[in-house]
């Protein structure tokens, strides 16, 4: 029984019975206490660490709602405009032209053996590059014999080569469909735009099963990923957890040096209700450690910026009709109401604002059924959510995580297209969810946008979108309240607050290991704090060696 | 010939799963495979299973079923990859579904065509629902993207009530083809069509039975197909009409649902045979004859 007592510059606790501290002592995992280092050697023989004399320690960072695929894209070609570092720690400089963009997949290429095997990049994004269409002509100067394909960034637009048209049957006049631009020829251009086009082709050009599944390769380098972003619990919304994947899950989270904690929520597709919450429930007793499982993740509308979202009068502001249910009321009312007489959690992906009062209004008939004074459903992204509804959510005991990172990558989109400036400001509100009480997480949805927290909060705080314009100076939270989300909060909506989210006595040794203290700098460096590395269950990860 | 793929879409309660079942059922030599968009309370009736492994349900007569949640395309590669091939993919859409989103994936797989969008109503259900502002705009546009509407539960409506909803739905869908069902039951030709199936011992328009007529036409000359198919597309009475038609240019295999109609060249050795099938009291086989005969080409001298 070994006690090690960690010095820092500073430790950021988020306890507000004792919010900074000097040391702090750690066993078995776990955290002893907090304090001077006086106090603690009250616990008896110790070893005084001095690794962290000059770091700034958080509580270890919490990212509510992201994907463990993000690790698995990593064996593709990035291609986005932003800057990005891979697992490896390698940082991708963002691409800023169709001809960069070419160039990057052609030095892929020339380094690729098999001569048919199909080139996939992935995080476009021409909003950036004034919405430049990409054609075929301009991936067929990648290759004119192997398939090549580019997912966005928004995940709603594929762009293939000529070659990979062909091999799916698609080269040729006729097609009569919006998500099938025709050039001057009659033939598509290579873009296919909404998923129900995107993947019956993705597989030609390397979608297929493996690469929508979640593979072990991939689950470690996530890990990495965390470690790199101070992260020592990630949720992975939306698995299918079948036996196999469960098995991989616990073997690659099992292992001695897999540095994060993943709380994988079993996505409600293909199953009953019934069936669904019969089998939540005996994976929660499966959970270990660095494994948490007995979660659901429900999705009920599409996406905002593919327009699949569902929106409340007056709709979408060019005037696209109004998005898709991906969820009938009844199921929802259904998993809902056996979750709760379970004791299941339900996190739920809503984006548009009548996708929002669906599940508000449900929950609220559902819990007349089944009563439960600390249910802690999330509504995920939640992102046109309204004052009204954030007080009304707050009432009924529900939570929220909203999507900071998306009002900065897409904020600009949505003022001009989507749903315009007015309800643009309030996106993500923040500020409306806290006053009202609400208790919020913020996320990136990694790998929609990448992984880190502290960029997370930064969003929050500025509230910048990538044309630098301040969009709803009034939602602006402060820098405590952002560190809070991306701790407490987090750990709060997953009901997992009382292992961690705070540096305090009893909690699991999970913390960030900052170069800098995140309350000192300029709120506008926020997001650029160096991440040293973190501690996980008392063990040390140290990112330059991951 | 690529596999025909009927999407069945509809609200939940609708009775999706019955047809299906009844199809199942009364399936006529079809091999049929079904993909539910999920297992719930067992989706087949359990007198139709034969076998049950690693998520594919066995039915009797070479028909097969699974489940694929977040996963279409692998299931779609499934069923492609299957021997035997099914003669014929159903797909039972979500109750939220559109199923023009489905079809559009369909018709875009190599190997698959999407033949047609069947619409479920409930005569007793489907204007309470369309009445719901959270799915009013769903069942709406359902109904107008459908092939066909079956407007089912029609034992729990009175007279009245049919009429009434019967309106409500020409409203909706004006030129779309709409049969009544109960109980699911509805012949397996007047939705998925027919067509002689000799290998199997199968007779050529058997099965229209009840409600519906059949008419079987033998063309002996060659006829324009896509005229033809046109004409029975746009002839009020025929729900469907499926077969073998001699051209100028070979053989080609036609497909008319409702007011939709395809044509494509016969892969096979075929004897000429359309089976055409409608309402009784609504199908006019003198029409349908009429509309052969406009279609058949100039006898070359």
């Amino acid at each position: 029984m070994t006690t090690t007592i960690y010095s820092a510059a500073k430790i950021i606790t988020m306890n507000p019975s004792r919010p900074e501290a000097t040391h702090v002592a750690v066993r078995d995992g776990r955290i002893l206490g907090v304090g001077t280092l006086e106090e603690l050697a009250g616990w008896g023989d110790h070893e005084l660490d001095d690794r962290f004399a000059d770091k700034v320690l958080m509580p270890g960072l919490i990212e509510g709602h992201a994907h463990t695929m993000e690790g698995a894209l990593w064996n593709f070609t990035y291609v986005g405009w932003f800057d990005r570092m891979d697992p490896d720690g390698k940082t991708w400089d963002g691409l800023k032209s169709i001809d960069d963009v070419v160039a990057r997949l052609s030095e892929v290429e020339a380094a690729m053996d098999d001569p048919d095997a199909p080139l996939l990049g992935w995080g476009l994004d021409p909003i950036y590059m004034d919405n430049v269409r990409m054609t075929r002509a301009d991936l067929d100067r990648v290759s004119s014999t192997r398939p090549v394909g580019i997912q966005h960034a928004s995940g709603h637009i594929l762009n293939v080569n000529t070659k990979a048209l062909e091999l799916a049957g698609m080269l040729k006049t006729g097609h009569n469909h919006p998500g099938i631009p025709l050039g001057a020829d009659g033939l598509p251009t290579g873009e296919l735009k909404s998923p129900e086009i995107m993947l019956p082709v993705g597989k030609y050009v390397g979608m297929d099963r493996a690469f929508l599944a979640s593979d072990e390769q991939g689950l470690i380098n996530y890990g990495r990923l965390c470690v790199r972003a101070g992260v020592t619990t990630s949720s992975d919304l939306g698995a299918q957890l079948t036996d196999e994947i469960t098995a991989m899950f616990k073997r690659v989270t099992g292992a001695p040096d897999y540095p994060a904690c993943i709380a994988a929520f079993r996505i409600a597709m293909g199953l009953s209700p019934k069936d669904l919450v019969e089998q939540v429930t005996a994976l929660k007793e499966q959970s270990t450690d660095r494994l948490e499982l007995g979660r659901i993740k429900v999705v009920s509308d599409g996406s905002i910026q593919g327009f699949s979202a569902r929106l409340r009068w007056p709709g979408y502001y060019n005037g696209a009709p109004n998005g898709m249910w991906y969820i009938a009321p009844e199921q929802l009312r259904e998993i809902y109401t056996l979750a709760l007489k379970a004791g299941i959690q339900v996190h739920t992906h809503t984006n548009g604002d009548e996708a929002t009062q669906l599940c508000i209004d449900t929950l609220e008939a559902a819990l007349r059924d089944a009563p439960d004074r600390d249910h802690r459903f999330t509504l995920q992204h939640c992102q046109l959510a309204s004052q009204e509804q954030f007080r009304k959510m707050a009432r009924l005991g529900m939570g929220v995580n909203l999507f900071a990172n998306h009002h900065y990558y897409w904020g600009d989109e949505h003022y001009r297209l989507t749903v315009g400036p007015e309800r643009a400001e309030r996106m993500n509100a923040c500020r409306s969810a806290l006053d009202e009480g609400v208790i919020m997480a913020i996320h990136s949805d990694a790998p929609v946008t990448p992984l880190g927290p502290l960029f997370t909060a930064w969003a929050a705080v500025t509230r910048l979108t990538a044309s630098g314009r301040v969009q709803g100076e009034a939602q602006k939270i402060t820098v405590a309240e952002a560190l809070y989300a991306i701790t407490m909060g987090a750990a709060v909506t997953m009901k997992m607050d009382h292992l961690i989210g705070s540096i305090e006595a009893g909690k699991r040794a999970d913390f960030a290991v900052l170069e800098e203290d995140p309350t000192a700098v300029d709120p506008m460096a926020l997001k650029d704090v160096p991440v040293w590395g973190t501690v996980q269950g008392g063990r040390v990860f140290a990112a330059s060696g991951i | 010939m690529d596999l025909p793929v009927t999407i069945i879409g509809g609200y939940l309660g609708a009775g999706k799963t019955s047809l299906v079942n009844h199809l199942l059922r009364h399936n006529e030599g079809q091999r049929l495979a079904v993909l539910v968009n999920e297992f719930g309370d067992l989706p087949i009736d359990a007198d139709l299973i034969e076998a049950e492994e690693d998520g594919l349900i066995s039915i009797s007569g070479g028909c097969v079923c699974c489940a694929f949640g977040s996963d279409l395309i692998g299931a779609l590669e499934d069923v492609l990859a299957m021997d035997p091939r099914p003669d014929h993919l159903l797909i039972e859409a979500s109750g939220v579904a559109l199923p023009a989103s489905i079809a559009t994936t369909t018709g875009l797989m190599a190997g698959m065509r999407s033949d047609a969008m069947l619409v479920l109503a409930d005569a007793d259900q489907i204007r309470r629902n369309a009445a719901n502002p959270y799915l009013a705009d769903t069942i709406e546009r359902q109904l107008g993207q459908a092939d066909m509407v079956l407007l089912t539960k029609l034992d729990l409506v009175t007279e009245d009530e049919r009429a009434d909803v019967t309106a409500w739905l020409k409203e909706r869908a004006p030129r779309t083809r709409l049969l009544p069902v109960t109980r699911g039951e509805v012949p397996i030709t007047a939705v998925l069509g027919s067509i002689p199936l000799p290998a199997r011992g199968h007779r050529p328009g058997g099965g229209a039975h009840g409600l519906f007529e059949s008419l079987v036409m033998e063309p002996g000359h060659p006829l324009d197909a896509a005229a033809l198919a046109e004409a029975l597309a746009k002839e009020p009475g025929v729900t469907r009409a499926k077969g073998f038609v001699p051209t100028s240019e070979g053989m080609m295999l036609i497909h008319v649902v409702g007011n939709r109609c395809q044509t494509e060249p016969a892969s096979e050795v075929r004897a000429p045979a359309v089976v055409c099938i409608g309402l009784k009291g609504e199908f006019d086989a003198d029409r349908v004859r009429e509309a052969f005969d406009r279609c058949a080409l100039a006898r070359q001298a």
